[in-house]
């Protein structure tokens, strides 16, 4: 799996936070998605697949290999 | 279980149809839209869409390859129009049944109308990609939109109209705007803002009328016979849950698809996004919620329930929404409405800073933030998803 965000389109919700902070992390100022881990180890696919489902803005983009 | 249907074409009913796929149910979903487009995301309609910064199709939720993916049996552009229960089908405005074994019920809010002014040229509501379309042509340098509600459509969209150029008069019915659902200190901070900003703001202003001339909108007259004279009216007095269809089919309807702790309105019968009222257990009371968020959280919990009728699981999720207003950001997370108590822990009007704690009975029930780093209510979150007492949530936020 390859993950990429679309910074541009975050509305720093931090939903992708909550569910896969192994993954996903926020800036401190403004809220804004940070990639931790673009290629993420499978135990946590799901909690990636979840967090791209319910990003508001649709800004979570997965390639499954 | 072979035959799922799910009736709305938004983020909700997207999430479902999305959550069955991941889950592996591989039998016919057949996904019903009253809207012609593909799925949407509503958020920008009253931000980037009206500024301009982003073309239509740019909102679309998912690309074209990722839809056909799902394998839909998709029917876009023809609402639902009755639905008959015991017999387990869906008729549809251009004559379809559509029977089902299990059934989404995910048809969203329409905009509250002001009576008599839906035909009126120059009287908009936002709702709609189309909506918006319509309402972005119209706002020009030195024209006059009156905005008939302060609460978060409206004030998204008079801080986007004053920034181009538009003279804005906010028209308010409360004291202050959303003093109801996010407390007078909040309301003071927006009030400000929106003054700060050039955008006239008019509290206790009860609308009369809708004043037009050959069927063009010329104005609004308030209670008090004052006459604001205007280009281009945007009412944005709440929203009606889209339940009409549903009448007369034995489901229950109160301000929305009444449904249980599981979003089930019925057996086999789900209720997901802005049109459920179902009973969230974590804060023990029946709500009904037009946030962006819950409507896939929702379709999540839906699809799990479908899937493992012996297994399901209660919906119970801390409630989050965002508004964007003149570059600030407020979010808040929890269940704000009917609090008794609402907390200024930081900042307040002369700062445009905000930090609050509502309190409902003796709990922590939710928490506001605006101007502040998003990563601050994370921890406020898990307070509030642990039913902590306010006592403690207070205590140690003075201490911190």
């Amino acid at each position: 799996m390859k993950v990429a965000v679309e910074a541009d389109k975050c509305v720093a919700a931090g939903q992708c936070v909550l569910i896969a902070p192994e993954v996903f992390d926020q800036r401190d100022e403004d809220g804004i998605v940070v990639l931790l881990d673009e290629t993420p180890a499978p135990e946590v696919h799901g909690a990636v697949r979840e967090s791209a489902a319910v990003c508001p803005a649709a800004a979570i983009h997965l390639a499954e290999s | 279980m072979n035959r799922i249907v799910i009736v709305g074409g938004s983020a909700g009913g997207l999430a479902t149809a999305e959550a069955l796929r991941r889950a592996g149910y591989g039998g016919a979903i057949t996904f019903i839209g009253q809207e012609p487009h593909l799925p949407y995301d509503r958020p920008p309609l009253s931000k980037q869409v009206l500024t301009g910064e982003w073309e239509p199709d740019r909102l679309a939720l998912r690309g074209k390859a990722e839809i056909d993916a799902l394998g839909l049996d998709l029917r876009l552009g023809v609402p639902a129009i009755a639905l008959d229960l015991s017999g387990g089908s869906v008729a549809l405005a251009d004559g379809a049944e559509v029977p089902y074994d299990a059934l989404v019920i995910a048809t969203g809010v329409r905009p509250r109308q002001l009576p008599g002014s839906e035909v009126v040229a120059g009287v908009h509501t936002l709702r709609t990609l189309d909506d918006a379309v319509a309402l972005k042509a119209r706002l020009l340098p030195g024209r006059r939109l009156v905005i008939v509600g302060a609460g978060f459509v409206g004030a998204e969209v008079a801080a986007v109209a004053g920034g181009l150029g538009v003279q804005v008069t906010l028209l308010e019915a409360g004291p202050l705007p959303l003093a109801q659902a996010i407390g007078e200190q909040a309301g003071h901070v927006l009030a400000q803002t929106h003054r700060d900003h050039g955008v006239e703001l008019r509290t206790h202003a009860a609308v009369a009328e809708i004043v037009s001339a050959g069927g063009t909108v010329t104005g609004v007259r308030l209670a008090d016979e004052t006459v604001l004279r205007a280009d281009d009216v945007l009412v944005a007095i709440g929203s009606v849950p889209n339940t009409a269809w549903l009448h007369g089919s034995g489901l229950p309807l109160g301000d929305g698809l009444v449904c249980d702790e599981f979003s089930a309105a019925a057996p086999g019968v789900y209720g997901v996004g802005d049109v459920a009222r179902w009973h969230n257990p974590l804060f023990g009371t029946a709500m009904r919620i037009e946030h962006r968020t819950n409507a896939a959280e929702q379709g999540l919990a839906v699809a799990h329930n479908l899937l493992h009728p012996q297994e399901r699981r209660p919906f119970a999720p801390v409630p989050y929404f965002w508004s964007d207003q003149y570059g600030m950001k407020i979010q808040a997370y929890g269940h704000l409405r009917d609090h008794d108590e609402a907390l200024v822990l930081d900042g307040g009007v002369s700062q445009r800073r905000l930090l609050i704690a509502y309190r409902t009975g003796d709990r922590l029930a939710g928490v506001l933030a605006a101007g502040l780093s998003p990563r601050i209510l994370r921890a406020w979150r898990a307070l509030i998803a642990a039913r902590t007492p306010w006592a403690t949530a207070i205590a140690g936020a003075t201490a911190a």
